[in-house]
């Protein structure tokens, strides 16, 4: 009986992921046109220098990402979570969670036209006389950062935010009582009660933006090639699935090494 | 007792009428399945056709032909009727059984421009298969109230260090690749696996010179707002549909050529509807489609009909009266086997790659 009420989430899984999974793994070991078995398309990633750089690229540009979206989005939610009066909050949840409503794509080239020669940043700059001349914003890997930090600071400021909501008043004031100013409380408090949280976030923005093709793609202006944009490469015009499998096998090892690498902190806790 | 049995009866009248309906629509034999590039999805080229043959066009946009013939080998056969494809791509469609031989007795052959016809990428042993409907150049699209129009008529100027971060590069590799090598005197459909080094210190070059490499919303956008003011493997597609927003923006055809890019039609052996499909490729092929094809919303690009019923203004836009001269000076389009079509791309690659 306890078999009959997990036998959908199995099948669920089964079907949409472990099959998916093998098919790609049994993929990447073909070659192009078909053939016996190879390793060739893993010896084309890891022996040409533009393929691997591309992993690199993604591994800078994703933890840059999630560096600032934690740095960021932990005072948002503090302030969100104690200094926001109660009754605004669900108001000023609302306005936190705006720029999701907007389609990702549109959001994209916004920032596109925002960080352009002639955008509104640029012509704060030069009009304000911080600059001289406009800096180029747009088409460069900050352009990417800016465009992934808009939409995961806010992703990370729910996750923080229903975090420090849990946390019994308790706990700061029997700090208080042991004579903890506010700075210590935080570090040795509040702060590691919600590490979870950070994680539980951090690790959702890793994965998001580590697998995100449009926002380097658009944003980006292509002067560097992340992960997913590579695997792309290779479908377009010659539809080169194998690789692509490859590449995307490589891509979900780096995501899977990040699991374990937070997994202490994503255990579900049983009671 | 009699209220079910009259509700049973009900129910099985409204289901017999519907059947009967059903049977007398001629829905299931009169939709149109195709597999195209934006251009085709302009309601303004597929609604005359629906309306004058009384049937539906179910469309479905694919970039890139590995993406589309991906497509085609996921669905079952006879799903597709008809797909637009890269004219240098029809014989991988062949080679694969996908395509239908087509009539050319009933295709208007005679008013294509001759260089566009392409006979040696669309008829495979003594059968056409496909048919250019679309074409074009990949050159240097420009903004000539910002950059020296004389400057354009050379493809050395994409390398002069004058033009320094005002450049965009088109994001498809064997276009630029093509006009990398016309720089350096290599003809576009003669290259090989040897040209490959020189080309890569060109593109490497461009690169150093480039703002951003970028797909075709994009460089558009990049050219449009300003960001730079020329668009390496640019041309009438990227500046004909913002002549009325920008009349800055035009292309040149440089002195060492440029290439001629061309998108092709072609019929799908297991079509279950191969008159309809036929019907089709007549009307886009006719002087009223060609003239909704070459202005659709998505891209503009020359009518491969010499007679397409363009308006003055638009012929003026597209240059058309300049064709002879620009066909003339225009090399193919590269069209790599397999293996050099991989080595191009790796070469690519590490071009946007390199700092």
């Amino acid at each position: 009986m306890p078999w009959a009420l997990v036998t959908p989430a199995l099948l669920w899984t089964l079907v949409f992921f472990v099959l998916p999974f093998i098919a790609m793994v049994v993929l990447s070991l073909l070659e192009h046109d078909g053939g016996a078995a190879t390793l060739a398309n893993y010896r084309q990633f890891f022996g040409n220098p533009s393929y691997w750089r591309a992993l690199v690229n993604s591994l800078e540009v994703t933890l840059t990402v999630t560096v600032i979206s934690v740095l960021l989005a932990y005072p948002f939610a503090w302030i969100l979570a104690e200094v926001v009066p109660l009754r605004l909050q669900r108001l000023a949840l609302v306005l936190a969670v705006l720029p999701f409503w907007t389609s990702y794509v549109v959001r994209s080239y916004s920032w596109l036209l925002v960080l352009s020669e002639n955008g509104v940043v640029n012509r704060a700059l030069t009009g304000s006389g911080l600059l001289s001349e406009p800096m180029q914003l747009a088409n460069t890997r900050a352009a990417t950062v800016i465009g992934f930090v808009h939409f995961f600071v806010m992703l990370l400021t729910l996750t923080i935010f229903a975090n420090l909501k849990q946390l019994s008043p308790s706990y700061r004031r029997a700090a208080a009582d042991l004579g903890a100013g506010p700075v210590r409380t935080f570090l040795h408090v509040i702060l590691p009660l919600t590490l979870p949280g950070i994680v539980v976030g951090a690790f959702l923005t890793f994965v998001l933006a580590i697998g995100d093709y449009i926002t380097p793609q658009i944003l980006g202006g292509n002067n560097e090639l992340l992960m997913p944009q590579l695997i792309m490469m290779q479908i377009g015009r010659r539809g080169d699935f194998p690789l692509a499998s490859a590449l995307a096998i490589v891509l979900m090892a780096v995501v899977t090494l990040a699991y374990l690498f937070c997994a202490r902190w994503l255990k579900i806790e049983r009671a | 007792m009699k209220s079910v049995l009259a509700k049973h009866i009900r129910a099985s009248a409204l289901a017999a009428a519907a059947l009967a309906i059903l049977a007398a629509s001629p829905a299931s034999s009169q939709e149109l399945n195709a597999l195209i590039w934006c251009d085709h999805a302009d309601p303004a080229l597929l609604q005359p056709f629906e309306e004058a043959n009384g049937v539906k066009v179910n469309v479905k946009e694919f970039e890139g032909t590995g993406a589309g013939l991906a497509l085609v080998e996921q669905s079952q056969p006879g799903d597709w009727d008809v797909m637009v494809i890269d004219s240098i791509d029809v014989r991988r469609g062949v080679e694969k059984g996908l395509f239908e031989p087509l009539p050319e007795d009933q295709l208007p052959f005679a008013d294509l421009f001759p260089e566009v016809k392409l006979d040696n990428y669309t008829v495979i042993d003594g059968k056409r298969y496909g048919i250019t409907e679309k074409f074009g150049y990949n050159t240097i699209a420009y903004n000539k109230e910002k950059v020296d129009p004389a400057d354009m008529q050379s493809l050395a100027s994409l390398i002069d260090p004058k033009y320094k971060g005002r450049i965009a590069i088109y994001d498809y590799y064997l276009p630029v690749i093509g006009m990398a090598a016309l720089s350096i005197g290599k003809k576009t459909a003669e290259l090989t696996e040897a040209d490959l080094p020189a080309i890569r210190d060109v593109l490497m070059k461009m690169k150093g010179n480039a703002k951003l490499v970028g797909e075709i919303v994009a460089s558009q956008t990049a050219l449009g707002t300003g960001e730079v003011d020329i668009l390496v493997g640019g041309g009438e597609f990227v500046t004909a549909g913002l002549a009325k927003e920008n009349p800055a923006l035009d292309f040149s055809i440089p002195k060492e050529g440029a290439v001629l890019w061309s998108q092709a039609l072609a019929m799908f052996k297991d079509s279950k509807n191969k008159d309809l499909a036929l019907k089709f490729i007549q009307y886009i092929l006719s002087p009223e489609g060609q003239a909704r094809l070459a202005t659709s919303s998505c891209y503009w690009g020359m009518p491969a009909n010499s007679k397409a019923a363009l308006t003055e203004e638009e012929k003026k836009t597209l240059r058309f009266d300049e064709q002879p001269e620009f066909l003339a000076r225009a090399q193919a389009y590269p069209a790599p086997d397999a293996a050099l079509d991989k080595k191009m791309q790796d070469v690519w690659t590490e071009m946007l790659q390199a700092q």
